[in-house]
């Protein structure tokens, strides 16, 4: 089997194939970097994205905090992960890279604050 | 009126005033930035997706996360920063220029200086440049503006959405639309392809089965006190299929169509503007046809990656600390953009210096090559897997690629790029 797919690691937007066989043993070609070889493998295994949202904060100049996931996420748990982040009300300050949801969903990965807010 | 000296002043406090600045200070001049808004950051501040500073800072940040990596190095140099200003007129008389600012805080300020920036970025085009007929009602948007409601101050501006432009702007909001509960109905483009980088069409449309409408145009807009359906008219070699055309329901439009750099002052003071990208006409340095005042970022030509608009402004900053030190060059030519090239940034060059270059082509095509030449004869090629006219090239001519023996007293030197 083969894929043709276009990587979305990063704005370049490799175009990739992946190709696999019997023993499921996944090989990609047309990636120029590491990142499109993991990006190849998971989109047909189980295809996972990075979130970014924002949620309130109690800022006296910003209405709201922008947030990220430290990596990517697999799809199933993007709703959930929306829906936890619009009920959110944060008292600043607010420092990048501060936690705001660790392990989400007992994947490992964190959501973190893309910006500082002092006040 | 409280006047104030520096050696050089950078308007607009975004990705480009930063970097700029940034540069002219590490050279030991004095330096200020005028910003409008109440933080630095600029445009960067609602780009709250991922996927900048790959190329600059080798890791992906969000746009707010790049900015304030920018905002604290400026933060702590010694540059001075205006914020909540904005400049209302600006004046030269010889080597000096004059820069006229206002805030609420400060009032009035005249910034006597002896170089500018111009890093103001651009402004979006909205419905009135494309000329959609129809009703005038509320529900629509520029994209950016959405984005911003949306992404730093909380409001939905619709729950049922039509797209119109396939840009990056168009397809990320398309995303944000559908994560923040929205339904996007459908992406609208006038073109054959798509406006936008080939990764936001897979993450922002394919991911949420968004359907996108090429060859089409917006025909009507319907409603009283707000939109209620839009009809959408296919195109057939650029002629409207009016008996084809179909509705869609929605209670917003969101349009994506497109930026122009912001060169309302610059034009006043009398810089020519390239038409083919609405931002000042410059020489190597960056410099406009008015000696020490430079542009760099959006503000002279629409960019679609950060990283691209940081090395450009701190080359521009560099250009800028350059011209205060006297070291300008003299031994400038043409260049001029040739077969499927829509424009060309700089639009001069230096046969004796490393000269980067800014282009896009008007084509989509696979396995391209860029070829330069110099008085007809070829200098420098490069292959080019694929191209596209959202997807901007750059390369570089380095010192001494254009011989001596190709530069000629009786020839006009013009340095010509085509794509074929």
């Amino acid at each position: 089997m083969k894929k043709d797919m276009i990587c979305i690691s990063c704005p370049m937007g490799c175009r990739i194939s992946a190709e696999w066989g019997k023993e499921n043993i996944i090989t990609v070609t047309g990636n120029k970097c590491q990142r499109g070889d993991v990006y190849g493998k998971e989109e047909i295994l189980s295809p996972r994205r990075v979130v970014t949202a924002t949620l309130n904060i109690n800022s006296s100049w910003l209405g709201r905090l922008p947030v990220m996931t430290t990596g990517t996420l697999p799809k199933e748990f993007i709703d959930s992960l929306l829906n936890k982040i619009y009920k959110f009300d944060l008292d600043v300050p607010i420092v990048r890279n501060d936690i705001i949801i660790k392990n989400i969903s007992n994947t490992g990965i964190d959501l973190i604050a893309t910006r500082s807010v002092r006040t | 009126m409280k006047e104030l000296k520096f050696d050089t002043l950078v308007i607009g406090g975004g990705s480009a005033g930063m970097a700029a600045a940034l540069e002219v200070s590490k050279r030991g001049f004095s330096v200020a930035v005028v910003e409008r808004e109440n933080s630095m950051g600029g445009i960067l501040n609602q780009c709250i997706h991922n996927g900048f500073g790959l190329h600059h800072f080798n890791e992906e940040l969000s746009g707010p996360a790049y900015a304030e990596k920018f905002i604290d190095m400026v933060e702590s140099s010694n540059i001075k920063v205006f914020l909540d200003m904005t400049v209302m007129d600006m004046e030269e008389t010889g080597d000096m220029k004059y820069v006229y600012g206002m805030s609420g805080k400060t009032g009035m300020i005249k910034f006597c200086v002896k170089t500018v920036i111009f890093a103001n970025g651009c402004r979006e085009r909205n419905r009135g440049s494309i000329g959609t007929p129809g009703t005038r009602p509320s529900g629509v948007f520029t994209a950016g503006l959405a984005q911003r409601l949306v992404n730093m101050e909380g409001y939905i501006p619709g729950k049922e959405c039509v797209i119109v432009g396939s840009g990056d702007i168009g397809l990320i909001m398309a995303r944000r639309m559908t994560w923040v509960g929205a339904k996007v109905k459908a992406v609208i483009e006038i073109q054959p392809y798509p406006a936008g980088l080939t990764r936001n069409i897979v993450q922002c449309l394919n991911d949420f089965n968004i359907p996108l409408y090429l060859s089409h145009v917006v025909g009507d807009i319907h409603g009283k006190d707000r939109v209620e359906s839009i009809d959408v008219i296919p195109l057939k070699n650029g002629v409207e299929q009016k008996d084809k055309s179909f509705n869609i329901i929605c209670d917003s439009l969101l349009l994506a169509v497109g930026l122009v750099p912001d060169n309302e002052l610059a034009q006043k003071i009398g810089i020519s503007i390239n038409p083919e990208t609405n931002g000042p006409i410059v020489d190597r340095q960056l410099m406009t046809g008015k000696n020490g005042i430079f542009a760099c970022g959006n503000v002279l030509h629409v960019h679609d990656l950060v990283d691209f608009v940081t090395e450009e402004s701190e080359r521009c900053g560099k250009y800028a600390a350059d011209y205060m030190d006297g070291k300008t060059f003299s031994d400038q030519y043409r260049t001029v953009p040739g077969q499927n090239i829509k424009y060309l940034v700089p639009n001069f060059y230096s046969p004796h210096r490393d000269n980067k270059f800014y282009l896009r082509t008007m084509i989509v095509k696979n396995r391209a090559e860029l070829i330069v030449s110099v008085n007809g004869k070829e200098i420098f090629s490069k292959k080019l897997k694929h191209i596209q006219p959202s997807e901007m090239i750059s390369f570089s001519i380095l010192e001494d690629t254009v011989g001596a023996e190709i530069i000629s007293e009786c020839r006009n030197n013009t340095l010509e790029v085509k794509i074929v």
